[in-house]
């Protein structure tokens, strides 16, 4: 018997746990040339805002130990072009397509979440934490202001709504209670962390946005903590991304709490990453004779240690 | 050309002057275009893959000749005979082939690599140009195929002319050019000052080489007004790495 790998969220069913994280797949197209998207869980496709964005000049993206900064600035082509081309083209995959949602303000949201609120769409991850933009951040960082951003586009969307929290903060459980006070039925984190390099030769700073976004394995041990601690103290539940490589870190942020998870930057290095985590966790659950994923879901978290 | 996985056995390592080279067995046929480049993965615990324009193809063979400048082209570098070179490529879009001669290839630095195929595809009379600080600089100069001239200059004057290579050009001819920012901007300027045409191998910090992460950009002299601003910049992966000189702002 093959292990159950689907997922039941509110209103969003996976047929595995493994989604790729906004900003590191694009709409798909390019990874489509390398294997059949209908084996992801989901996409969660890069950020779109109302109007299309230039980006950021200079240098977007850096290598540091064990992870890389970027500061691309959320390019995207903007909400028509998403509408007219990019979900069009996804419809072709069985995958569930989560639309990362972007804007400057509270309108620009539900201009995007409302008219995204069509067949072929399966949720909303409001990005409320890029720090590469300008006000990007802010709803990810005050309470209140996040509670009155996600109530108002739950009114606009019959789609459940993931709210993508930033790590950097100093109480991530505050702002994660805030979204679910507002309406959110998931959480995923983490964003990036804020980080920068500096360039010896030059006595500048590398990235062309002075400040980028870390990611990659670096960060995993530091979004694996904020998973825990969210997944224990909110009744929704949450997808856990930050620094997953292999299935083994899924199954890790799995069994502290979170009930899928996302691939982000593993897929640049590797872009089968996803494909092969679920692969990778199927194995396990069927080795471990464990007849559903949803069984490691806050397993490290239980009194009773498991049968191994 | 569909880009592929692939693992190459590691034939051999070797110091070109201040460059190594690193030469791989490549099984089947692998027939990338003057000017692709491969994503090299880098041994070890977990790095991005570096992008490399190919050097020398031989059949069954190919190489990739790079400076040491960080953590990955030092394990690339530390790689020994017998070893599996994990590649993702051939990617981008390299050099038209179509223009009449005579072609003028520049290469500066690091940008030597992609010229080499170049010269071995262009019919009609072919000068390829290597500039660098000194001699160890332009080692590769004396692996250039045979019936490519070619010219050296070196700052130093330690080999060749003495100056910078930029100033040495000839007027007439298609120019192609790899190599440090200010060595591009040189010979677009001194290609539209002669009425010449221009196209220019980037060098990009990449994080996927493959268009979807954006990090690679690079701003367009004359975007499509109907792209909105997202329409501002091009990925030197996807839409490049060669451009022709008038469409990028350098």
């Amino acid at each position: 018997v093959r292990p159950d790998l689907t997922v039941a969220l509110p209103g969003l069913r996976l047929k595995n746990p493994v989604l790729v994280a906004s900003g590191t797949f694009g709409y798909g197209r390019e990874f489509a040339s390398f294997y059949d998207l209908s084996r992801l869980g989901g996409i969660m496709v890069k950020g779109v805002s109302p109007e299309p964005w230039a980006g950021n000049p200079g240098v977007r993206i850096y290598e540091t130990p064990a992870g890389l900064l970027n500061a691309i600035g959320l390019q995207n082509p903007g909400l028509q072009h998403f509408l007219q081309v990019d979900l069009p083209w996804l419809a072709q995959f069985d995958t569930a397509v989560v639309v990362n949602v972007v804007g400057h303000n509270v309108e620009d949201y539900c201009t995007v979440a409302r008219a995204v609120s069509v067949p072929g769409v399966a949720a909303l991850e409001l990005n409320v934490s890029c720090p590469n933009v300008e006000g990007g951040l802010d709803f990810g960082t005050n309470p209140e202001a996040l509670t009155r951003l996600v109530a108002a586009v739950k009114e606009v969307t019959y789609l459940p709504v993931i709210v993508k929290l930033s790590p950097n903060v100093t109480d991530v459980v505050a702002v994660a209670e805030a979204a679910v006070q507002g309406g959110a039925d998931m959480l995923s984190l983490i964003n990036t962390l804020v980080g920068m390099a500096i360039d010896v030769d030059t006595a500048r700073p590398v990235l062309g946005n002075v400040t980028g976004g870390l990611s990659g394995p670096a960060v995993k041990p530091v979004a694996l903590r904020m998973v825990w601690e969210v997944s224990a103290a909110v009744p929704v539940p949450v997808i856990g991304m930050g620094g997953i490589v292999g299935w083994r870190d899924a199954v890790e942020f799995l069994m502290a709490g979170a009930s899928a998870v996302a691939v982000g930057s593993a897929n640049f290095v590797n872009p089968w990453a996803a494909p092969e985590i679920v692969a990778g966790l199927e194995d396990f659950l069927a080795r471990r004779g464990v007849a559903r994923v949803a069984d490691l879901v806050g397993l490290a978290r239980r009194q009773q240690p498991w049968q191994s | 050309v569909r880009p592929r996985l692939a693992r190459w056995r590691v034939l051999k390592v070797e110091a070109v002057g201040a460059m190594v080279e690193l030469t791989a067995a490549v099984p089947g046929e692998e027939e990338p275009w003057p000017g692709q480049f491969y994503d090299l993965a880098c041994p070890g615990d977990w790095r991005l893959r570096r992008p490399m324009s190919y050097f020398r193809r031989a059949p069954g063979t190919m190489s990739f000749l790079f400076r040491v400048v960080g953590e990955g082209t030092r394990r690339l570098a530390g790689l020994t005979p017998g070893e599996d070179l994990e590649v993702l490529g051939p990617l981008g879009r390299g050099f038209p082939l179509t223009a009449q001669g005579p072609h003028v290839l520049v290469g500066g630095g690091s940008g030597v690599p992609p010229l080499w195929d170049l010269a071995r595809r262009l019919e009609g009379q072919v000068t390829v140009w290597i500039g660098g600080r000194g001699a160890a600089d332009v080692a590769a100069a004396d692996l250039f195929p045979g019936l490519a001239e070619v010219q050296v200059v070196t700052e130093d004057g330690s080999r060749g002319l003495k100056g910078l290579v930029t100033e040495a050009l000839p007027r007439e001819g298609t120019f192609y050019a790899c190599g440090p920012v200010g060595m591009l901007r040189a010979v677009a300027t001194h290609a539209q000052r002669s009425g010449q045409k221009a196209y220019l191998a980037l060098e990009a910090i990449m994080g996927c080489g493959f268009g979807a992460c954006l990090g690679c950009t690079v701003p367009l002299a004359h975007p499509d007004p109907r792209q909105g601003a997202y329409g501002r910049y091009a990925r030197v992966c996807l839409e490049g790495p060669v451009f022709p000189a008038e469409e990028v702002v350098l």
